[in-house]
């Protein structure tokens, strides 16, 4: 059977799907979770630095994810 | 044949290529978009519109394109014009029957049964590489939704946790663009994944033809009116698949929808990176599937996913059958013959889909009839198993993330 299955490329799609594909929308999610989530706002209503920085921080890595993805479909990678 | 090439057979492949390129889009729209609709991150007509523009842009995008059809898995020495239209013509009859009874389907490997029957026709067994076959068409298609639940169910389950106590209208809100975001790259990998096969399929067809040189780039009237193709297709809109895929498996919502794109995106990027091709269709149905799996609670009809497995076993000699039927008029009546007979096909089949039109004003309706009551309550009692088994506590602490 292991000729009719390439195991290799496989268990790096799983691997790499895994932290990629479930790790992006966990730092979305995170993300929101600095915006809006309990906490995110002080006694006058302002979103306190640590919980926008945060959430920059994780919008951030998510947003250059979508450009390599691009760089990787234009280069013909796909 | 590798005798004169016939003009009139060569415009007629052209011809039928542009026509799966617009199946193929048509088809598809539902992989990147169904999600969207059905969470209402964009309305129906907007996320068609979308999808078209970005499946055209990743049509030029990049064009590493090959004049190769089914590689690997026909022998490409018995490939002829007469092969490549009556693989083409299985290919979009195919298409078009899952397509009214709205089951997403690959399009690629409608393709390759098409293909595959009309080499069969062509020149027999010998022709075709099975194990390419098995390898490469076969298992991937039982592989790919099993990666993509993996990776969408986990992405669902994190997203929640992360986001279980943040009010439901902020949470919609936000993932509300992120879902777009994910859905968008899907769009453009799709566009420029697909477009290409069909661009691929013409240069082949010219260089066979004679009309270019066989070290001759794709000719620019290809590139652009394969885009187009593709585009009006996707524009038009799959509306049953869509729905099928937005609602038939899954209630979503928006942390759902964006954990789904975001594994489709992702699991395509990497297939194709390491260069074991998965179908855009097989991932985001599983990723669909896998982010109702990790949502504690949530509904999974899994009688609609097992009508689909079952199409996707049957798609290669389906097509294939179509394909050898097609190569034999070809040969014995003539490629006008095979044009007749697909115009006839669709036409019956487009007749067919009106008898109970799905559009984007009812796409995104309650799936089940209430008339239906007795066929729903025994489906969730099958049905609610998995998801149930898989329930926690948790749940209970999360009213404002149930809707």
């Amino acid at each position: 059977m292991s000729d009719f299955i390439e195991w290799g490329a496989l268990g790096k799609i799983v691997v790499l799907g895994l932290v990629v594909g479930a790790g992006l929308p966990t730092f979305f999610a995170v993300g929101v979770r600095s915006l809006a989530g309990p906490g995110s706002r002080d006694d006058h209503g302002a979103r306190p630095r640590l919980r926008v920085a945060t959430a920059v921080g994780c919008f951030a890595v998510v947003l250059g994810a979508i450009v390599a993805a691009i760089v990787i479909i234009g280069r013909g990678g796909h | 044949m590798g005798d004169v090439p016939d003009p009139v057979l060569l415009v007629i492949v052209v011809v039928t290529a542009l026509a799966f390129d617009f199946t193929n889009g048509f088809h598809d729209t539902g992989n990147a978009m169904a999600t969207s609709i059905a969470t209402k991150a964009l309305k129906p007509k907007q996320a068609v519109l979308l999808s078209a523009t970005l499946n055209m842009v990743g049509a030029f995008l990049s064009l590493t394109v090959a004049a190769t059809i089914a590689k690997g898995i026909v022998d490409a020495g018995v490939i002829t014009l007469d092969v490549v239209l009556g693989g083409l013509v299985g290919g979009i009859v195919w298409n078009l029957v899952t397509w009214v009874l709205a089951i997403p389907s690959s399009s690629s490997h409608a393709l390759v049964g098409g293909v595959v029957g009309a080499v069969l026709a062509a020149s027999g067994t010998d022709g075709v590489l099975w194990s390419g076959l098995v390898a490469k068409v076969l298992i991937p298609a039982l592989l790919a939704p099993v990666v993509a639940i993996m990776v969408s169910s986990v992405g669902t389950r994190l997203v929640i946790r992360a986001t279980k106590d943040v009010p439901q209208h902020d949470n919609d809100r936000m993932f509300r663009w992120g879902q777009i975001g994910s859905a968008s790259l899907v769009s453009l990998a799709h566009g420029t994944n697909d477009a290409q096969k069909s661009m691929g399929i013409i240069l082949l067809a010219l260089i066979a033809g004679g009309t270019v040189g066989p070290e001759a780039s794709v000719p620019f009237w290809v590139i652009v009116s394969c885009a187009l193709a593709m585009a009006l297709g996707t524009y038009t809109g799959g509306w049953r698949v869509i729905r099928t895929l937005g609602k038939g498996l899954v209630e979503l919502e928006t942390r759902q929808g964006l954990a789904a794109e975001a594994s489709t995106a992702t699991v395509i990027l990497l297939s194709s990176h390491f260069g074991y091709s998965l179908s855009t269709t097989h991932v985001a149905t599983g990723s669909v599937l896998g982010s109702g799996l990790g949502k504690k609670g949530a509904k999974v009809r899994w009688s609609v996913a097992g009508k689909m497995f079952t199409a996707w076993l049957v798609t290669v000699p389906a097509a294939g059958s179509v394909g050898a039927a097609c190569y034999g008029l070809d040969r014995f009546a003539g490629p006008y013959v095979v044009l007749a007979f697909l115009l006839l096909a669709a036409g019956g089949i487009y007749a067919w889909s009106r008898l109970r039109p799905v559009n984007h004003a009812n796409v995104n309706d309650s799936w089940d009839a209430p008339a239906d009551a007795a066929s729903t309550i025994g489906e969730s009692i099958v049905d609610h198993d998995p998801s149930l088994l898989a329930a926690a506590p948790e749940d209970r602490n999360e009213p404002m993330a149930q809707r």
